[in-house]
């Protein structure tokens, strides 16, 4: 049950991130610096959202090539669980880790909001506390989650099951391909996903619908 | 190009610095000599209306700052105020209008910067924020272009820094046709023992400088914003400055690890008039001199003058004194984050401000008087005429579910969803209560239950009517809108945005403004613990509505019990409490005769500060002790808009009485003040009887004015409004506006 969040300048839901994987899992994560080429042994990696290196040059590109990504990527093909959240999601795209890629918004403008997202799979280890197709409330809050990938990858996804969140009810808040919300790689160990489960998970939030996320991630690792 | 320091002072020159002949004869008179180049400069942006308050001191002293919990109040960078176990709660309100003005997404942004640096210079890690924005008509043709411009920068600024905006304002008045106010509130939370302040300390110590590069950006900003507009505005563009969030998240993170360490001995960050203000204040404060070496200021571009360093407002700059044992720790600190740090100076014990360049002295002023002795003036003012109670008879009739619809989707009072939907809300995991409820609530991190609750308020139409009145409204709305929540008021920071002081009809608004907001700070116990004061909002001689905005923290116990606008059940008793037997009595300056008849005249409605407190006390009472199902201030479109934002905002239909047959628009639309709903179980008889009672014990009217129910807002004598359509037309005009 031990988790490591990576931090890296100008992320912001660092802190949010931690509260999560404490409350839950009953112990703080380690925290590991954008400089440092290695990773304690843990079972869960955690990639928060926020602003890395200011969102400049593109979201999540320069932090990608930060000396820790490399070392999140050696441990992702080891098969240690991966998980990148917003700006986090952004940067183990530009790593490399998962395909596609997030642009603007199709609203060109920053959205917070709470969404519905459908467990499109739930037979992963991010996702099997919750049951296939049950709809879940998350917040969101980007200005770059509009999910795109090229029409073979795309259907690459869909035919694997890779895609595990979906905006559901008409709640895309992004214009994203397929409405989807987060994705994993072809092992399933990275998962990448916009909304903000680590927003939701104690009653002075309003709900708990993000708690089963960590639960089964860090729950699996035990 | 180069700026020489040897440039002939003339008229002309001492006039496009903003400095009246009067005020250059000071200056001679002080030092003695003709002033170099650089020296005028610094003068011109020390004795500044923005920085020196010249036209507005004499009356903000006469405003109470102090109390039991105000551990500081005006003066520094922000105030502090404590909340029990050992924290604080540091917030300020400041203004960018000029800058937003002229650059809308730059000038909200480095608005929302710099009030964010206010608060972490003192130690605090910011928790909170809210932007109080006015705008001009609708239909003028600059109005959608600031909107959005200034809605991206707040959020772009904000969202990326990572606090999480809560609350605020929108309105729309053509009075700010040719000035938008961006007035930006930031609180952050600090251990009591660890407070950071600017008074410098200890002879000879090093002048550290952090943060970003020194560009040509801002030069001249704060005199900028001490002048009126003309129609050359657009060439004012360039004393913009450009914020980078990104940086100043990191001067955030470097700075609360620096003050850990110990090393802080004084801490100032850069805002308006840069290098210059921030030198002096920190040497002012602690009757020290300081001395600058501009050889070894990090900067962004060449050749930089010494004239263009001292008055540049490039942000997310900061300048410390530091422990010099510590100052390889601080360094290395520093670098970590990316950022620069170079000592640039040194405390002295002469009282002089030095400037060094390039091997020249191009300043030697004394320091105390740059600050202390800038001009003070009593300005000339007339007090506001007070106009008569119009005769509102002949007015023509309009159907109550009719009016409700038109108010309820009106550019001054329809949902600003459009709006903070582009604010980070939820961020740091703390926020109870977002944007569009009475206050935002943000829990108070590493406690079970307490919680801070955050309004922002002022009712310009009410001001302009009736100045005295008007600023007692902004305070007592605030105060309201805090306890309405079950918040206990704490304390305020206040923003006054107002026109040309040097026409004393002018100065006679804010005269009377102050003099209303210190009578009802007192009368309220919510001392004014910061602020700021923007005066010359004027377009080619036309002032903007008088605008003193008032925003106020409040201490919540405990959360969980907490009230909120929204309906919570079926067959709940609303209850209205207020003054009046009639419940609702005054149309004069109302949004219904504003908006609906263009009715403009008349006194605004006047607050009673000793019915308030009572009416406060009763409502914070009842929440506490968990009597409360919902509660909601009565405000802008009086209780008629305040029901049916209950019900949009719950789902709940509601049906209402009235108090006697009759004309029902001015207990429906009337704007009288001291007013809340609460819902209560109408099952529990007792309990009602007990509420009824207790408010007739303390000199309040409480009236049972209808139940929630059903999915249809029933006003008395019309036709019912489906919540929905209420919802629809409540949602649709903003969206319909911008997209």
């Amino acid at each position: 049950m031990k988790s490591a969040v990576i931090l890296l300048p100008g992320l912001n839901r660092d802190r949010d991130m931690i509260a999560a994987l404490t409350k839950i899992g009953g112990k703080p994560p380690v925290t590991v610096w954008q400089t440092d080429t290695e990773i304690p042994d843990v079972d869960l990696i955690v990639i928060p959202g926020g602003f890395s290196y200011g969102d400049y040059l593109r979201c999540g590109a320069i932090a990608a090539r930060m000396p820790v990504m490399r070392a999140v990527a050696e441990k992702a093909a080891k098969g240690v669980a991966v998980m990148g959240v917003c700006n986090g999601f952004q940067i183990v795209v530009e790593a490399g880790l998962l395909p596609g890629a997030l642009m603007r918004n199709a609203s060109l403008k920053f959205v917070c909001r709470e969404v519905k997202l459908e467990v499109a799979n739930a037979d992963t280890r991010f996702t099997s506390r919750y049951e296939k197709g049950q709809v879940i409330r998350s917040p969101v809050a980007h200005h770059d989650g509009n999910y795109f990938a090229d029409a073979e990858t795309l259907a690459r996804l869909e035919g694997e099951g890779r895609i595990v969140f979906r905006y559901a009810e008409g709640t895309n808040p992004n214009g994203s391909l397929n409405d989807i919300a987060g994705i994993v790689n072809d092992k399933g160990n990275v998962l990448g996903m916009m909304p903000h489960p680590e927003n939701l998970i104690e009653d002075a939030h309003g709900g708990l619908d993000g708690r089963a996320i960590f639960e089964a991630a860090l729950g699996r690792a035990a | 190009m180069t700026i020489s320091n040897s440039i002939p002072i003339t008229d002309a020159l001492i006039a496009s610095h903003g400095l009246k002949p009067d005020e250059y004869q000071r200056i001679l008179d002080l030092i003695g000599r003709e002033p170099t180049f650089t020296e005028l400069g610094i003068f011109s942006a020390m004795w500044n209306e923005h920085c020196s308050y010249k036209s507005s001191k004499k009356w903000l002293k006469t405003l109470p700052t102090t109390g039991p919990r105000v551990l500081q109040g005006p003066g520094e960078n922000a105030g502090v105020v404590d909340i029990g176990d050992g924290q604080a709660v540091v917030f300020k309100m400041e203004s960018h209008n000029h800058p937003s003005y002229i650059e809308p997404y730059q000038g909200a942004a480095t608005g929302v910067g710099g009030i964010l640096r206010d608060v972490f210079t003192m130690g605090a890690r910011p928790i909170a924020a809210m932007n109080a924005l006015r705008f001009g008509a609708p239909d003028h043709p600059k109005t959608k272009h600031l909107v959005a411009g200034v809605v991206a920068g707040v959020g772009g600024y904000g969202n990326s820094f990572g606090v999480p905006t809560v609350g605020g304002e929108v309105e729309f008045d053509p009075s700010y046709n040719g000035n938008c106010l961006v007035n930006a509130f930031a609180a952050g939370l600090a251990d009591t023992d660890k407070i950071f302040l600017s008074q410098a300390k200890g002879v000879g110590l090093p002048v550290v400088y952090l943060g970003a590069k020194t560009g040509r950006d801002g030069v001249g900003g704060a005199t900028m914003a001490s002048a009126e507009f003309d129609d050359d505005i657009e060439e004012k563009r360039p004393t913009v400055q450009v914020g980078d969030p990104f940086t100043e998240k990191c001067l955030l993170e470097a700075c609360l690890e620096l003050m850990k360490t110990g090393a802080v001995i004084a801490i100032q960050d850069m805002g308006a008039a840069g290098l210059t203000c921030s030198a002096v204040e920190m040497g002012a404060k602690g009757d020290l001199g300081i001395e600058l070496d501009l050889d070894t200021v990090p900067v962004r571009e060449e050749r930089m003058s010494a004239y263009e360093m001292m008055l540049s407002e490039s942000q997310e700059r900061m300048l410390m004194v530091l422990s010099p044992d510590k100052e390889a720790e601080a360094e290395a600190i520093f670098r970590k984050w990316g950022l620069d740090f170079a000592i640039v100076g040194k405390t002295t014990n002469d009282l002089r401000f030095r400037v060094l360049h390039q091997g020249e002295e191009v300043a030697n002023l004394p320091i105390k008087e740059l600050g202390d002795e800038a001009p003070e003036y009593d300005r000339p003012w007339v007090e506001t005429a007070k106009s008569a109670l119009p005769d509102f008879s002949d007015r023509r009739a309009i159907d109550p579910a009719d009016a409700l619809l038109k108010l309820i989707g009106s550019p001054n009072l329809s949902s600003r969803r459009w709006v903070w939907e582009q604010y980070d809300t939820l961020i740091q995991g703390n926020s109870l209560q977002r944007p569009g409820g009475d206050a935002g609530v943000v829990r108070v991190e590493g406690h079970d239950k307490k919680a801070l609750a955050f309004s922002s308020d002022v009712t310009p139409r009410y001001v302009e009517a009736d100045p005295f009145e008007g600023g007692k409204q902004a305070v007592a709305e605030c105060w309201r809108n805090l306890c309405a929540t079950g918040a206990l008021p704490l304390a305020a920071t206040d923003n006054l945005n107002f026109g040309n002081p040097e026409r004393p009809e002018i100065m006679g608004q804010l005269v009377g403004a102050i003099k209303g907001i210190g009578e009802a700070c007192r009368a309220l116990d919510f001392p004014i613990v910061s602020g700021n004061v923007s005066l010359y909002n004027e377009t080619n001689g036309k002032a903007i509505m008088p605008t003193p905005t008032i925003g106020g923290v409040g201490l919540i116990d405990d959360w969980s019990k907490m009230a909120r606008i929204a309906f919570a059940n079926e067959g709940d008793a609303i209850l209205l409490v207020c003054a009046s037997p009639q419940w609702g009595t005054h149309l004069a300056q109302s949004t219904y005769m504003r908006d609906l008849h263009e009715r403009r005249d008349g006194p605004p409605p006047t607050v009673d500060l000793d019915h308030e407190r009572r009416a406060g006390g009763f409502v914070r009472d009842a929440i506490h002790d968990g009597r409360v199902t919902a509660c909601h201030d009565v405000s802008d479109g009086g209780i008629a808009v305040a029901i049916a934002e209950m019900a949009i905002a719950s789902g709940i239909g509601a049906a209402i009485s009235l108090p006697t047959p009759g004309d029902s628009t001015p207990v429906l639309f009337g704007e009288d003040q001291g007013r809340y709903l609460l819902t209560v179980p109408r099952a529990d008889k007792q309990l009602l009887r007990e509420i009824v009672d207790e408010g007739a014990a303390r000199g309040l009217v409480v009236a049972w004015i209808g139940e929630t129910g059903g999915r249809e807002l029933q006003l008395p004598g019309t036709r019912a409004i489906s919540v929905e359509e209420l919802k629809a037309r409540h949602e649709s005009w903003f969206p319909e506006f911008m997209d």
